[in-house]
C-alpha cells in the first residue's frame, strides 16, 4: 500500500513539473503561435542553472556556488530567458521557419556542449553535488516527497494563475490579435516582433522553472535528460490536451505521461528479452503517431481553445 | 588541414543534395519540414535492400566497377531507390501532410512532420535494426594522394563529388531550360497567378516531392557509401541540412547548392580547432553566424 501511495506521490511530482513546462509552451504556441523545436534546451538550462548556482563546490568541474534554493531556482529561470533571448532577437522578425529551425539546433548543441564540456557541467557524468532543500530537516523519505510534491503543486498552481490573468489581460488579448492578424495588430500600431519575443522568453522562462525544479527533485541533471525525446513528448502533451486551452494543456500531460509510463513499464516487462533493444522504438513509434494522428483527426485537441470576444466599456444592448 | 577541406567538400556534396530537395519543398509548401532528413534514410535503405535483391538474382551484377566498391548492382538499386524515395515522400504527403494542411495551420505541418520523423526513424530501426550497415564489407584502400600536407581519399569519395554534381546539373538543366521547370518555379513564385495560367498546383506539389525524395536518396545512399547506414542518419543530418537552407537563404535552389559546400567545409573545417565531440554543434553555430551577418541567406528573400 505504502508502495503504491509512494509511487503516485512520484509520478503526480514528476507530472506537476511536466506541466510547468507544458504550460509555458503553451504561452508560445497555444497563444502566441510560436514554435518551439528546442523546448528541452530551455527545460536543460534551468535544470543545470540551478544545480550550477544551488550546488556544492565541486573540485572538477565549474559550479557549486551554494545559493539558497529559491535564489537558484530563479537563476536557473533567469539562464533559460537568457537563451531564448539570444535565439529568439535573431529569428523572431524572419519568416517562422527560422524560429523553428534555430530552436531545434539550439537545443540540440545545448546539449552536445553539456556532454562534452566536463570543466563547465562534469560532462556525460553529469552535475552531482547538489543538496537538495530542507533536506536537513525532513530527511530523505517519504515525507520529504510529500514536501516537495507540495512545493511543486504549489508553483504549478501559481503559474496556473499568473499565466490565467497574463492571457485574460490587454497582453493576452495583443498576442492572440497577432497571432490571428499580425497586419492588422501593427495596423493598430501595435509591434508583433517585440510582443513575441516577450512571450518567446517568458515561456522559455517557465520552461526553465520546470527544468529548475526537476534538477533539484533528482539532485542530478546529466545530458540523458535533456534529449530531443523529452521535447516530442511535451508537445505530444499540449497537442493532446489542446493548445491554446491551460486546463486541457495540463490533462493532456498526465494523460500523456501516464500513458507513457504505462506504456514502458508493459513493454518492459511483456517484451521478450531479443527485443527489449526496441522497445524504445516502439514508444517513438505510439509518441509520433499520436502527435501526427492528433493533427489529423482532431487538431484542436481534446479540450479546444475558448475563443473570447473581447467586450470593452460593455456597450448598453439596444433596443 | 588540406584533408578537412576534402573531407568537407565531399559532406558538402551530400548535403547539397538533401538541401536543394528541402529548399523546394520549403519553398513551395511553407512550412519546414523536419521529416526530410528520414527520406535520406528511406533511400539508403531502400538501395541496400535492392542491391541484396539484384546481387541474390543475378550474380554477374556484383562485379566491382573498379577502382570503386560500388558494384553494377548499387548503380542500378540507387536509381531504383530515388524513384521509391520519391514516391514514398509524394506518398507521406498524400497520407499525412495533405490532410493537415487541410485543417490545420503552417504551424501544425511543423509539428506534423517532426511526427513523421519519429515514426519513418523508429519503423526503419525496427526492420533493419538499430546496428549500423555497410553497402560492402570489402576493405576499400585510400589512396594517399599527397603527404605534405597529408591528403587521403577514396576513390568512392571522389565518385560521390563526382555524381552529386552530375545529378545537380541535370536538375538545374531542367529547372532553367524545359516548360516543366518554369511551371515548377512559377508554382513556387506565386501559386495562384501560376494557376491562373493553367499550371495544375497538384501536379507540381507532386512533383517537388518526387524531386526532392530522389534527390534525397541519392544523398542518403552516397552517405551510406561514404560513412554508413544507420536508422539516426536521419537526425544526425537533419541540422546540417536545414543549416545549408538557411546559408543559401530558403527558397533558393542555387542557394541550397552552395549552402550545402559552406556548410559541408566549415563544419569540416571548425574541427582544425574544435574538439571532434563538438562537431554536432557547428551548424548551428553556422546558422547564428548567418542570422547574425545576412538573415535571409546569400540569395534569399525578405519574406516568402
Amino acid at each position: 500500500m505504502i508502495g503504491l501511495v509512494s509511487y503516485l506521490v512520484f509520478f503526480t511530482t514528476v507530472a506537476s513539473i511536466l506541466a510547468i513546462a507544458v504550460l509555458g509552451l503553451n504561452l508560445q504556441w497555444g497563444n502566441t503561435g510560436l514554435f518551439n523545436g528546442g523546448v528541452v534546451a530551455f527545460f536543460g538550462a534551468g535544470a543545470y542553472g540551478t544545480l550550477l548556482l544551488g550546488g556544492t563546490p565541486q573540485p572538477d568541474h565549474l559550479g557549486g556556488f551554494g545559493l539558497v534554493w529559491p535564489l537558484a531556482l530563479t537563476g536557473g529561470m533567469a539562464a533559460a530567458a537568457v537563451l531564448a533571448w539570444v535565439v529568439g532577437v535573431l529569428t523572431i522578425r524572419l519568416r517562422q521557419d527560422y524560429l523553428a529551425i534555430a530552436t531545434f539546433g539550439v537545443a540540440i548543441a545545448f546539449e552536445n556542449v553539456m556532454r562534452n564540456a566536463e570543466a563547465l557541467a562534469g560532462g556525460a557524468k553529469g552535475l552531482r553535488g547538489f543538496e537538495r532543500p530542507l533536506m536537513a530537516w525532513l530527511g530523505d523519505g517519504f515525507t520529504y516527497n510529500i514536501f516537495y510534491l507540495c512545493v511543486v503543486l504549489a508553483l504549478l498552481a501559481a503559474t496556473y494563475a499568473a499565466l490565467a490573468r497574463l492571457v485574460a489581460s490587454p497582453f493576452g488579448r495583443l498576442l492572440r490579435a497577432i497571432r490571428e492578424d499580425e497586419v492588422a495588430a501593427r495596423s493598430l500600431g501595435k509591434s508583433p516582433d517585440r510582443i513575441r519575443l516577450t512571450a518567446f522568453v517568458a515561456g522559455s522562462a517557465i520552461m526553465g522553472l520546470a527544468g529548475g525544479l526537476y534538477g533539484t527533485f533528482y539532485a542530478f541533471v546529466s545530458p540523458q535528460d535533456i534529449t530531443p525525446t523529452l521535447t516530442f513528448q511535451l508537445w505530444a502533451m499540449l497537442i493532446v490536451g489542446g493548445a491554446g486551452n491551460m486546463r486541457g494543456a495540463v490533462a493532456g500531460t498526465f494523460l500523456i505521461w501516464a500513458a507513457w509510463t504505462a506504456s514502458g513499464w508493459a513493454l518492459s516487462r511483456l517484451a521478450p528479452v531479443d527485443w527489449q533493444l526496441y522497445t524504445g522504438q516502439v514508444q517513438f513509434i505510439m509518441i509520433g503517431a499520436v502527435i501526427v494522428g492528433m493533427l489529423m483527426w482532431r487538431p484542436q485537441g481534446l479540450v479546444p481553445e475558448r475563443l473570447v470576444v473581447s467586450q470593452s466599456g460593455r456597450v448598453a444592448p439596444q433596443t | 588541414m588540406l584533408q578537412n577541406l576534402v573531407d568537407g567538400i565531399l559532406v558538402g556534396a551530400i548535403l547539397s543534395l538533401g538541401a536543394i530537395g528541402l529548399t523546394m519543398v520549403m519553398h513551395m509548401l511553407r512550412f519546414a519540414n523536419f521529416a526530410h532528413a528520414e527520406l535520406l534514410s528511406i533511400g539508403a535503405y531502400a538501395a541496400l535492400v535492392f542491391d541484396a535483391l539484384f546481387g541474390a538474382m543475378l550474380p554477374v551484377l556484383t562485379v566491382k566497377l573498379a577502382p570503386l566498391s560500388m558494384t553494377f548492382a548499387l548503380v542500378l538499386a540507387l536509381i531504383l531507390s530515388m524513384l521509391t524515395t520519391g514516391v514514398s515522400a509524394v506518398l507521406i504527403d498524400r497520407l499525412v501532410f495533405r490532410r493537415v494542411r487541410a485543417k490545420g495551420d503552417d504551424l501544425s505541418m511543423v509539428f506534423a512532420s517532426f511526427g513523421v520523423a519519429l515514426i519513418v526513424r523508429a519503423v526503419i530501426g525496427l526492420a533493419f535494426g538499430i546496428h549500423t550497415q555497410l553497402y560492402t564489407r570489402d576493405i576499400v584502400m585510400a589512396v594517399v594522394v599527397s603527404r605534405d600536407p597529408l591528403l587521403i581519399l577514396k576513390p568512392d569519395q571522389l565518385f560521390v563529388v563526382v555524381a552529386a554534381l552530375a545529378i545537380m546539373a541535370v536538375l538545374h538543366l531542367v529547372l532553367s531550360r524545359t516548360t516543366f521547370g518554369f511551371a515548377l518555379r512559377a508554382v513556387a513564385e506565386n501559386p495562384s497567378l501560376a494557376q491562373v495560367n493553367g499550371v495544375d498546383l497538384g501536379r507540381m506539389i507532386m512533383a517537388v516531392w518526387l524531386i526532392g525524395g530522389a534527390l534525397a536518396a541519392a544523398a542518403g545512399v552516397f552517405y551510406g557509401l561514404a560513412n554508413q547506414i544507420t536508422p539516426h542518419m536521419g537526425r544526425d543530418l537533419v541540422l546540417p541540412i536545414f543549416a545549408a537552407t538557411i546559408v543559401g537563404g530558403i527558397g533558393s535552389i542555387h542557394g541550397a547548392l552552395l549552402g550545402g559546400f559552406i556548410v559541408g567545409i566549415a563544419a569540416n573545417l571548425a574541427l582544425v580547432i574544435l574538439p571532434s565531440g563538438y562537431s554536432p554543434a557547428v551548424p548551428f553555430l553556422i546558422i547564428l553566424a548567418v542570422l547574425l551577418l545576412r538573415p535571409n541567406g546569400l540569395f534569399g528573400e525578405a519574406r516568402a
